[in-house]
């Protein structure tokens, strides 16, 4: 169960080495043993998998089957539904308006954040080293900072009476914000959620494509450069190719975190949003399970949530299979 | 000076400039919640804005740390710290494991291992609150640092796996056959020739599992129902329902507190990782 809410971003996933076949990375065949050592090695991993994940996940699934509401959590039995609770899912149009939201405030934020995140990486490639390092120390900085203490801070920027920003807005000739709602409005409340998610999202993908362009040799592009190919030419002929599979795996990660945001969403409605128009997936199902106490219902909401995020990451997964030989 | 030059110069003065702005707007959040947790509440609650903490106090910390009362700090500094070391220390040790197991052998139930991996890290935490908590229930392991880095360490493990997996790949074969030749046992040549070259990845990593624990608030609250178990998000949380009437500055005192390790943290290993991601893959 990642939970990866949200602003957390890991460090790089390495550079991937360049087009080695995969035969040089299996051990010879001459060296083959019975494998037990391999199976050794992941028993520790499986032992904890299985019952952290493999187990909760089999109850969960066995739960969206079932009429289970509060009297169920404290102990009564819990009767065998068939699909009742998937067929008032899909029929109930709260369902499909918080989808449908889901999915577009996702796209915008992964939109947002690859752009931003690969211009970065770009501008610290030629960059001096004083001004890389600057850069990298306030990335590192939003970056670092939780999830949780960043939305709270950014509310205490975006308040009504005393913010920061609406005192900097009213700056302007002509404009005075002092006193407007920036979370009232949904299509506002969401513009500052994708303001703090992409902050925090930015660093992570920065850092990584930067990783992976420092891998780019320097060599082919010079000379890619003595034959005439200008920047743009040279980013997308000779860069991209090289970084494909770690811009395939960013974008993977950052479409899964963004889909399911939920600390940011849940937090910032906590400051002064309207639950019924902002809430994403993550937070509806969170709402369903412990706020109206209809776990069944809201367990059929994650196992249709999970089968979304498998159907549209196994796409990826096979063609990253395919490119890159695992 | 040559045009040539003289438009390199202006190119790098842009560049250069952009940069300041990238750093400020990275940075300035983290400043105003500094800042602010300096000032005293009625400053900040003023029509103009104190850039910088010109009427200095440590008053909100005072509020924070001390009082005791319904959201007391230290207790949950001392479960954070607990719960997030321990998750990193096991989560690097299994995660390295795994990692050799399907990046140097090959095996039946590889490649689906990889995929459950991928798999799992997209179930969301907050459609297993409820399965979870049951389950810990069931085990004794509520309210217990045990069952809060149980569940953190299952919950980093694919992650850390995954992105273990791409810098043991790093590491060419050839360097432990090599070793291997020279009369190194395979288990040697694991530790002594992989295991080295592999810190800047374990370094990466560990940042990754201890950001994941110190910040994780959703778990947290379900797993450690009682106060004086909870974690540092789950504190912070109730720090800024029991203080009612939005005192600003004493949130702004409490959420520094709670990100300050991390950033310092942050900091620290900062300049390894960069240069371990470089240093990591192999050239030519």
């Amino acid at each position: 169960m990642a939970l990866a809410p949200s602003g957390m971003r890991t460090p790089a996933p390495p550079p991937v080495d360049g087009g080695r076949p995969d035969s040089a990375a299996a051990p010879r065949p001459r060296r083959r043993r019975r494998p037990l050592t391999p199976i050794m090695l992941l028993v520790p991993t499986t032992i904890v998998l299985l019952a952290i994940i493999g187990w909760p996940l089999l109850q969960l699934v066995i739960i969206s089957f079932q009429e289970f509401g509060r009297p169920q959590v404290f102990g009564a039995p819990a009767p065998f539904v068939g699909l009742d609770n998937y067929a008032d899912v899909l029929t109930d149009s709260a369902f499909w308006a918080v989808l449908s939201r889901s999915f577009l405030f996702a796209a915008v934020n992964v939109v947002l954040t690859m752009t931003l995140g690969t211009l970065v990486a770009v501008l610290m490639m030629r960059l001096t080293r004083f001004f890389r390092l600057l850069v990298s120390i306030g990335l590192l900085l939003a970056w670092a900072m939780p999830a949780l203490t960043a939305v709270v801070v950014w509310g205490w920027m975006f308040d009504t009476q005393f913010g920061v920003i609406n005192y900097l807005l009213s700056q302007l000739p002509g404009v005075d914000m002092i006193g407007h709602s920036w979370l009232i409005e949904p299509l506002s409340f969401f513009a500052v959620a994708t303001v703090i998610i992409t902050w925090q999202s930015v660093p992570f993908v920065a850092f990584t494509i930067y990783a992976g362009l420092t891998q780019v040799p320097g060599e082919v592009l010079e000379a890619a450069q003595l034959d005439g190919a200008g920047g743009l030419a040279r980013f997308r002929l000779i860069v991209f190719p090289y970084l494909k599979s770690i811009f395939i795996v960013v974008t993977i990660l950052q479409v899964i975190w963004d889909l399911r945001v939920f600390t940011q969403i849940y937090a910032l409605q906590g400051i002064g949003g309207i639950r019924e128009q902002t809430s994403t997936i993550g937070v509806y199902i969170f709402q369903t399970s412990l706020g109206t106490g209809d776990f069944g219902a809201g367990g059929a909401i994650a196992v249709i949530l999970v089968i979304i995020m498998m159907s549209i990451s196994i796409y990826y997964v096979r063609k990253s299979i395919q490119e890159e030989t695992l | 000076m040559s045009p040539a030059l003289l438009k390199r110069r202006v190119t790098t003065v842009a560049l250069s400039a952009i940069a300041v702005v990238i750093f400020l707007m990275s940075v300035f959040p983290v400043y105003w919640m500094v800042n602010s947790s300096f000032l005293p509440n009625n400053a900040i609650r003023g029509p103009e804005p104190h850039f910088w903490p010109d009427e200095f106090t440590w008053r909100n910390y005072e509020v924070v740390l001390g009082e005791g009362g319904r959201a007391p700090f230290l207790p949950a500094l001392g479960t954070s710290i607990t719960v997030t070391l321990l998750t990193v220390m096991i989560a690097l040790l299994f995660a390295f494991l795994a990692a050799l197991a399907v990046t140097r052998f090959r095996f039946r139930g590889r490649k689906s291992f990889i995929l459950a991996i991928l798999v799992i890290q997209m179930i969301p935490a907050e459609a297993m609150i409820v399965s979870t908590f049951r389950v810990l229930d069931g085990w004794q392991l509520l309210n217990t640092v045990a069952g809060l880095t149980f569940v953190y360490v299952a919950t980093v493990l694919p992650f850390t796996i995954w992105t273990l997996r791409g810098f043991v790949n790093g590491v060419p074969i050839d360097l432990e056959e090599a070793a291997m030749i020279d009369g190194c046992t395979r288990t040697q040549a694991f530790w002594k020739i992989t295991f080295p070259l592999l810190a800047p990845g374990l370094v990466a990593t560990g940042v990754f599992a201890f950001i994941q624990a110190w910040n994780e608030f959703l778990l947290a609250l379900v797993v450690m129902s009682r106060p004086e178990m909870m974690t540092l998000p789950v504190w912070l949380r109730t720090f800024q329902q029991a203080t009612q009437t939005t005192n600003w500055a004493a949130i702004m005192a409490g959420s520094t507190l709670m990100a300050i390790p991390v950033i310092i943290f942050f900091l620290v290993v900062q300049g390894r990782m960069t240069s371990g991601l470089v240093a990591g893959a192999v050239k030519g």
